[in-house]
Formats: structure tokens, C-alpha cells, sequence
């Protein structure tokens, strides 16, 4: 199957920081992929290079055969209007109600009249499960129910990718659970390419197809979720088994040592 | 080398200054180029007429009307000294309308709307709701900006003539009612002193300017503020602070190139 992104030899440096170390991806159409890693190695910046809110400092980034970077603002908005992007805590406007959010797009982007509009919004309501809060704001949902809004807004448009950044933060089992299915769910009905930034190691071996790991800015492991839970690379199995110590340190680096720190002879 | 120090921080400083007005005229600049939603979906103006205009009506009103008593009062004072308390009527009305009708509206529309947009903007941008926008294809300063922009710049001149209005009365009520100058002179007075051309239309003009530079402060502030609360609060604080002042200088300004001189 083709690829509809390609991350091709990514490098980006903040303030002469490197974030990402020669990042190789490819994401197949139809599929959903998870980028794992600790908090700080650059998940977010990976899905801001996709998202074309920053530009690789070298390499590119390709979505459906066009560089996101080479893009003009027109070309970059038109290659938008074909994404989704669910972001960490959804994001939706606090100041219009649940059907406006989720109607935002389709009266932004198309000309169509205010009834099929309305149908299209219950439809996407009610594949979130959420039909019946179309008129509440966003201020009076939970936090599982407000991101199942903000995924019935993300793919208002069918978009043909759709990026979640950390969908799963913060949500109790069962939003958990839910949020997790409908990824899976909405990723499949629309024949979309699904793209989950998360460091939620079990929920998200449940519904993708393949993960990548970062850690440092480089790809330290990848593979199907059952190559995943049988690796015996250290880094994989200190994060799926959420181990306190590892290749991952738990103490931070000092400049002076315990010893020295508590003044006594080593 | 404290000297070469401070040198260098008043340098620093310096260039932050000027990099920033250049980021805002940038930022005015756009907000300009992309006002054509704004007056296409002339809806999305009314609905922020509606927050920063007709929200601002009660404390407007109110303060227009203290203050227009307070010069009833003031001025009977003096007045009564030189045995003119019949010219109290022009008095009140040439105050407020050049001169205290545009400024004082325009501070409080800072502190109560100008404040509200900065806070509004800086937290929809904390919590990702312009980065939202954005990834839709949406921009942001045509969409949420640029008619907040337009919203203010109309609903500052109306509020100022509300201010100056209600302050007329104010001084009215003292004035005639309380006080007992002959209603008739307070108001023939007030009818022959001012002038439509040189009172009216230049407190117009000047109530226009501030609303302008009140609206471009706050929603610069906003949209630059650092997405954190101490982010949002400071950008607030500034809003308030920098809008104040802005409008106290460009009346000095517009003041020297409205007289008319001896």
C-alpha cells in the first residue's frame, strides 16, 4: 500500500537545541500509527513538522507526494483543509455550543445550506456517541465527553489524515477506552490515515498498526504491536512496562555527584 | 563593567522595544488586509459589538453621569465667583464633549473591554483554540481578530457620545435641579457655545483615534501573549497600562493640532 506521508531524513534544532536526529517515517493510507516517546523527545515538534506549523531544518516532510515546507500559505491551507487535527485537550471554541464547534469547519470551507449542515453535524455527533449535547457549551461537558466533540469536530470534512496529539491525556478507563475505539472506529469508515502522538503504551497497542518510538530525537524502535510487547530492546521494555529505571534515567543528571552533594567521602 | 553593562541593557531594551512595534504594525497590517470576512459576515462584528460595546453601555453610562454631576457641581463653584452660573450649561457640555467624553470613555472601555479582548484572545491561544483554527484552515486574524478590531473601532466614538451624553444630564440635574440655575440659560448657553464643526466633530474624531489605538493594543496583546496564565495576566496588565497612556499622549497630540489658538 502507498505511503500518504513520508518523513524523509527530518532534522529540526530549536535555538541550536537538535529536537529531531534524522527522523525516517512512512505512514501507509488506511492505517493507524502511533509515535510514542518520554515526555520532551519531540513527539510534539514531529506532529507540528507534519502539521506544517514549523519547518524542518533539513529533510522533509511529504503528505500525498507534496512537501508540506515548499508549500505557500494558500497551498498550506488548501493541504489543511484535507487534515484533521484533534489537539491534547481538544481545544474547542468556548464560546459557541457544541453544534457551532463541530459546524465551524463546513460553514468555513463549503457553501452548503444551514439543513444539511445540521445533518451532517448530528451525523457526526452521533458517531461520537454525543447527539444529545449539540446545544450545551464546551464549559458544560467532562473532559472525555469535550475530546469526543472535538474528534466529531476533527473529522467534519472526511479529512483523508488526521493527527491526535495525545489524545488520551488526562481521561478516565472508560473515556479512555471510548476515545481509543473511536480512533480506530472513525479511522476506518473514512478510509483515513491516522497519526496518534501519545506516551499511553497499552491503550494505544490496542487499536494501531504500527509504532514508531523516539527518544532523543531518533527512532530507537518500531515495529507492529506485537513486535512491541516481545521486544527485548531495554528502552522498549522499560516503557511498555512502565519500569521506574533503565535507559531512561531516574535520576537527573547532576553537574556534582551524591557523594559531593552531601559532602561526604565517596 | 557596570556601566558597559547598563549601556548594553538600555540597548537591549531598546531594540525590544522597536522589534515589538514592529511585530504590532506587522500585525495591524494583516489584520487590515484580512478584514474583508469581517465585513462580508457582517454578523461576526455585530456579536463583538455586542461584548465590547453594548456590554460597556452600563458602566458608561453610569460614569458619564457622576462625572457630568461632578462638573455641575465644580463649575456652579466657580462660575458663581464671576457671577456667570447661566454659562454652566456650555460649561459641562464643552468639557465633556472635547475633552473628557472621549478620554474617560476611552480608559474605561480600555480597562473593561480592551482587558476582556487581551483575555479572551491570550487564553484561547493557551488553550490551542487559535492553533485549532489554524490547522483548519482558518486564520485566525480574519476570523477572530478583525472583527474584534472593526467592533471596537465602531462601538469607541457611539460610547464616548453615550459618555458625554449621560454627563450632560449629569450636569443637569445638578445643575438645574438641584441647584436651581435658570433652566432656560443653562440650556440656550449650551446651544450657542457649541459648535458642531470645532466641539462635536473633533471630540468624534478624537473618541475614533483612541478606540483604534485601545483595540490594536489589546488584541496585540492577546494574540503575543505567552500561552501560561502569567502569560495572559501580565498581557492584560500591559493592555491596560499601555492603552491608558496611549491615549493620554495622542490626546495631547490631537488637542495641539485642534486649537484654535487666541
Amino acid at each position: 500500500m502507498s505511503a500518504l506521508v513520508e518523513i524523509n531524513d527530518v532534522n529540526f534544532s530549536y535555538d541550536q537545541r537538535a529536537i529531531l536526529k534524522g527522523i525516517n517515517m512512512s505512514f501507509g493510507k488506511g492505517k493507524v500509527i502511533a509515535v510514542m516517546g518520554g515526555s520532551g523527545c519531540g513527539k510534539t515538534t514531529l506532529f507540528r513538522l507534519i502539521g506544517g506549523a514549523l519547518k524542518p531544518t533539513r529533510g522533509e516532510v511529504k503528505i500525498d507526494g507534496q512537501v508540506i515546507h515548499e508549500l505557500d500559505e494558500r497551498g498550506l491551507y488548501e493541504m489543511r483543509r484535507k487534515m484533521g487535527v484533534l489537539f491534547q485537550f481538544g481545544a474547542l471554541f468556548t464560546d459557541m455550543s457544541v453544534f457551532d464547534n463541530v459546524a465551524f469547519q463546513m460553514r468555513e470551507h463549503t457553501d452548503l445550506p444551514e439543513d444539511i449542515i445540521h445533518d451532517l453535524v448530528m451525523l457526526k455527533l452521533h458517531a461520537v456517541g454525543l447527539r444529545g449535547t449539540h446545544d450545551l457549551m464546551p464549559a458544560e461537558l467532562s473532559g472525555g465527553m469535550a475530546r469526543r466533540v472535538a474528534l466529531a469536530r476533527t473529522v467534519a470534512l472526511d479529512p483523508m489524515l488526521i493527527l491526535y496529539d495525545e489524545p488520551f491525556a488526562g481521561l478516565d478507563p472508560i473515556s479512555l477506552s471510548v476515545v481509543g475505539q473511536l480512533i480506530r472506529r472513525l479511522n476506518d469508515a473514512l478510509g483515513a490515515t491516522s497519526v496518534v502522538v501519545t506516551h499511553d503504551v497499552q491503550e494505544s497497542l490496542k487499536i494501531v498498526d504500527y509504532v514508531y518510538f523516539i527518544a532523543d530525537g531518533v527512532i530507537v524502535a518500531e515495529g507492529t504491536p506485537d513486535e512491541i510487547r516481545a521486544s527485548d530492546k531495554p528502552f522498549v521494555h522499560q516503557f511498555v512496562h512502565g519500569e521506574m529505571d533503565g535507559p531512561i534515567p531516574f535520576h537527573y543528571p547532576g553537574a556534582t555527584s551524591y557523594a559531593q552533594d552531601l559532602k561526604v567521602s565517596a | 563593567m557596570p556601566l558597559v553593562k547598563s549601556v548594553r541593557a538600555v540597548g537591549h531594551r531598546t531594540v525590544d522595544i522597536v522589534w515589538r512595534v514592529g511585530v504590532a504594525s506587522r500585525f495591524l497590517f494583516q489584520t487590515l488586509l484580512q478584514s474583508g470576512m469581517s465585513f462580508r459576515r457582517f454578523n461576526l462584528v455585530v456579536k463583538e459589538l455586542f461584548a465590547s460595546g453594548v456590554m460597556s453601555l452600563v458602566i458608561i453610562g453610569v460614569a458619564g453621569m457622576f462625572v457630568g454631576m461632578v462638573l455641575g457641581l465644580q463649575g456652579f463653584e466657580t462660575l458663581k465667583r464671576y457671577g456667570s452660573e447661566s454659562a454652566l450649561g456650555s460649561l459641562v457640555a464643552l468639557s465633556l464633549v472635547r475633552e473628557l467624553g472621549p478620554v474617560l470613555a476611552a480608559l474605561l472601555f480600555a480597562s473593561r473591554a480592551g482587558s476582556a479582548m487581551t483575555a479572551e484572545i491570550g487564553l484561547m491561544k493557551a488553550t490551542e483554540q487559535i492553533a485549532a483554527m489554524e490547522m483548519m484552515a482558518v486564520s485566525p486574524i480574519a476570523r477572530v481578530v478583525a472583527p474584534r478590531f472593526w467592533a471596537g473601532v465602531i462601538s469607541m466614538p457611539l460610547l464616548a457620545a453615550i459618555f458625554s451624553a449621560m454627563g450632560v444630564f449629569g450636569g443637569y440635574v445638578v445643575g438645574v435641579v438641584l441647584i436651581g440655575v435658570d433652566e432656560g440659560s443653562f440650556w440656550s448657553q449650551m446651544q450657542a457655545t457649541v459648535d458642531f464643526q470645532a466641539d462635536i466633530m473633533n471630540g468624534v474624531i478624537k473618541s475614533f483615534v483612541f478606540g483604534f489605538a485601545v483595540t490594536v493594543i489589546a488584541l496585540f496583546e492577546g494574540f503575543d501573549a505567552p500561552p501560561t496564565a502569567e502569560g495572559v495576566s501580565g498581557a492584560t496588565t500591559r493592555t491596560v497600562v499601555q492603552s491608558s497612556l496611549a491615549i493620554l499622549m495622542l490626546d495631547v497630540i490631537l488637542t495641539a493640532f485642534m486649537f484654535r489658538g487666541a
